[in-house]
């Protein structure tokens, strides 16, 4: 079984800022991971390898610098690692990077037939979940988005079952393969690397592919083939600044008494 | 003879080297200019945000070939735009599951009666399902002037395919300017699928829309950067421009009983053999924070609690005011709450009329979750908790004697 997994570097969210002055991004200093639903959806392909025999190939898009989480995915457990990476790409929304990832999958299955494709349900700095469903569209194959389980794969009449999660509700459903998953962390429980997949990680280089191995359309990559851009960024508002009921340390029963009294005249707290 | 760039200016956003027909603009960090290309045409100096790019020559003269180039480039713009005009009219999916529709496609509807209002189009509402006419009324009074229906037993669950394939027909035959969709988990999936097909701007989760009213741009305001940044975010040449919105993000507006609209019954054709995933079964969660969406009154445990242990501190105040117990991130990660009670950036997003925030930081991906709750009530030991910037009440203190002295104050104040 082959299977491919999207993987995205990205900035540790929650140490990226706005200049409140300037509105621009402060970009100094902020380390970079693989998308933590990534992760889980290597986990997930190097578990299946070790159940159904195969290979695990992951891919990712991104400056020459995402080589590492290449690297991490090698740590892991997967088999190779493909890097798209190429100058005219950057810049890509959604639209144009669910193409080129389909691209580089497509390039990937004429080396080597793909029976998976898994991608995390979202990465955490764009938090869109759009490029999962998008490679599914762009590579005709179904499309399984929030996967909490693998419930069974038959290799032989080409049919996996999944529970996916919803709001309210599990969903099982069966469906052709090849077919795209996107992962929710509930799947499972990233392992410790091994020593020798750490050391052959260390090691590891990936292969890189630019705009001219994949043959792509310059109207549908980086910001050219985007619909969509930035218009605008800035600090979010802040919420007004309320009041401190004071004596919560001295006196709780009457800073209790006195939230309580001005709740109830907002009426929000039916008295009965 | 070439845009200049005010390097401090500049955000790098990149609008200036999606306009320029020349490809003479590039970003490396800031915008670069290749000076070689560049006409001196001005179209990126009109579109820059941030007043980073600016002429400062006249614009050269041209040779005869360089104007037909320009005008060649000028009229294949206008030909484009003149193909946008086609779309018309803001559109609404109404998410339903077994015949019962999802909150959010009301206040979608609130939010597009705001739009269609702006640039006095019609307001339509996309309702698909396998019997799903008896939401059609309920889709007017929430303000829709006309519902397009398609009903098929396919279209009964949802799967991404027939889904996908009803909304991209009805697009391509009607093509609207705007389409918006709920967050949920089922609109996320249809909205990628769609907008892929269609091969449109979609952006996610938007808090804020409103239309440009010169350019009937709809500017969609969305946070980044888990909650860090807030990003507006433009659909400048394709249509229809696409955006989904949380629940409970925007208000949902007042039914207006007996409001009338138009019903149109649209016939999609949808082969099941053409699928290739299909349901097995559903299970339904039992008991998992179902409600937490829709609760008026959330109590949220924090780190700051401690323990497993005194979560029941705080279940007895939910209790008291029928509330519903929620958690941060932090909680969660502790395994003292589950998952599905998870508020914030990766769990639920609420809006309830009371939040009491008990032992909560208030880390920005938590706020993004909660912050548009009428009133918010901060619990917490250390004055200088984040949360109690947003909060409409705070109380520095240990949330082992408040939220007891609450518990006891309301109960003696509600008779209860």
């Amino acid at each position: 079984m082959h299977i491919v997994v999207c993987v995205k570097q990205v900035p540790d969210t929650t140490e990226v800022r706005v200049d409140p002055q300037t509105n621009t991004l402060i970009r100094e200093g902020v380390s970079s991971i693989i998308n933590p639903y990534d992760a889980h959806a290597v986990e997930e392909a190097v578990s299946l390898k070790k159940r159904h025999g195969g290979r695990v190939t992951v891919i990712s898009m991104g400056p020459p610098q995402a080589e590492e989480v290449i690297r991490r995915s090698i740590a892991m457990g997967a088999d190779k690692g493909i890097l798209l990476s190429d100058r005219n790409f950057a810049g890509s929304d959604t639209l144009a990077t669910s193409y080129i990832l389909a691209m580089g999958i497509i390039k990937i299955t004429e080396e080597h037939p793909v029976d998976l494709v898994l991608c995390g349900k979202q990465a955490i700095d764009g938090d869109t979940a759009q490029v999962g469903p998008g490679i599914a569209v762009r590579l005709g194959m179904p499309l399984l988005t929030y996967v909490m389980k693998i419930e069974s794969v038959d290799l032989s009449s080409r049919e996996i079952k999944v529970h996916r999660k919803l709001e309210e509700k599990k969903v099982l459903v069966a469906s052709r393969m090849p077919a795209v998953l996107t992962v929710v962390k509930d799947i499972n429980e990233l392992s410790y690397s091994s020593l020798p997949n750490l050391l052959r990680a260390a090691r590891y280089r990936a292969i890189i592919w630019s705009q001219q191995d994949l043959e792509v359309d310059t109207e549908q990559i980086g910001l050219r083939g985007s619909p969509t851009s930035v218009s605008k960024i800035f600090a979010p508002p802040q919420r007004g600044q309320g009041e401190i009921i004071k004596g919560g340390r001295d006196n709780p029963e009457n800073a209790a008494r006195i939230l309580v009294d001005k709740l109830l005249k907002t009426k929000i707290i039916a008295n009965k | 003879m070439a845009v200049t760039v005010i390097e401090k200016n500049c955000i790098a956003c990149g609008l200036c080297v999606q306009t320029c027909p020349f490809e003479a603009l590039e970003i490396k960090g800031d915008v670069v200019v290749d000076p070689k290309k560049c006409t001196n045409c001005g179209d990126c100096v009109e579109v820059c945000p941030a007043a980073a790019l600016e002429l400062d020559e006249p614009p050269k003269e041209m040779s005869a070939e360089e104007i037909m180039d320009v005008e060649e480039h000028e009229d294949a713009a206008k030909d484009k735009k003149d193909q946008l005009k086609e779309y018309r009219g803001v559109w609404v999916f109404i998410e339903q599951v077994g015949g019962i529709a999802a909150p959010v496609s009301w206040e979608l509807l609130g939010a597009g009666t705001r739009l269609a209002k702006q640039i006095d189009m019609e307001l339509v509402g996309i309702l698909l399902g396998d019997k799903a006419e008896h939401l059609v009324g309920e889709a007017f009074a929430y303000g829709a002037d006309k519902v397009y229906l398609v009903e098929h037993p396919l279209l009964k669950d949802y799967t991404t395919e027939p889904y996908t394939q009803a909304l991209v027909s009805l697009a391509k035959k009607y093509k609207p300017e705007i389409f918006l969709l709920g967050a949920t988990s089922l609109g996320r999936d249809l909205a990628g699928a769609v907008a892929t097909r269609l091969q449109t701007g979609l952006t996610a989760d938007c808090t804020e829309l409103t239309v440009d009213e010169s350019s009937r741009y709809l500017m969609q305001t969305r946070p980044a950067f888990g909650g860090n940044i807030m990003a507006t975010i433009v659909c400048r040449h394709k249509r229809p421009q696409m955006a989904s919105v949380r629940p409970r993000v925007m208000p949902m507006p007042s039914k207006q009983e007996g409001r009338h609209g138009e019903l149109v019954k649209e016939n999609v054709e949808l082969r099941a053999e053409g699928y290739t995933s299909k349901i097995i079964e559903i299970i339904e969660e039992k008991g998992s924070a179902v409600y937490l969406d829709k609760a008026e009154i959330i109590v949220a445990a924090g780190r700051g609690i401690g323990s497993k242990d005194n979560l029941k501190i705080l279940q007895d105040l939910a209790d008291t005011l029928g509330g519903t117990m929620a958690a941060s991130r932090a909680a969660v990660d502790a395994g003292w709450v589950e998952h599905s009670y998870q508020v914030g950036q990766t769990g639920v997003t609420v809006r309830p009329k009371i939040y009491f925030a008990v032992g909560i930081s208030g880390a920005i991906q938590h706020l993004v979750g909660m912050q548009t709750s009428d009133v918010i009530v901060a619990i917490n030991i250390d004055p200088e908790a984040p949360i109690f910037k947003f909060a409409t009440f705070g109380l520095v203190g240990d949330f082992a004697k408040i939220v007891p002295a609450l518990t006891n104050e309301f109960k003696k104040r509600l008779g209860a």
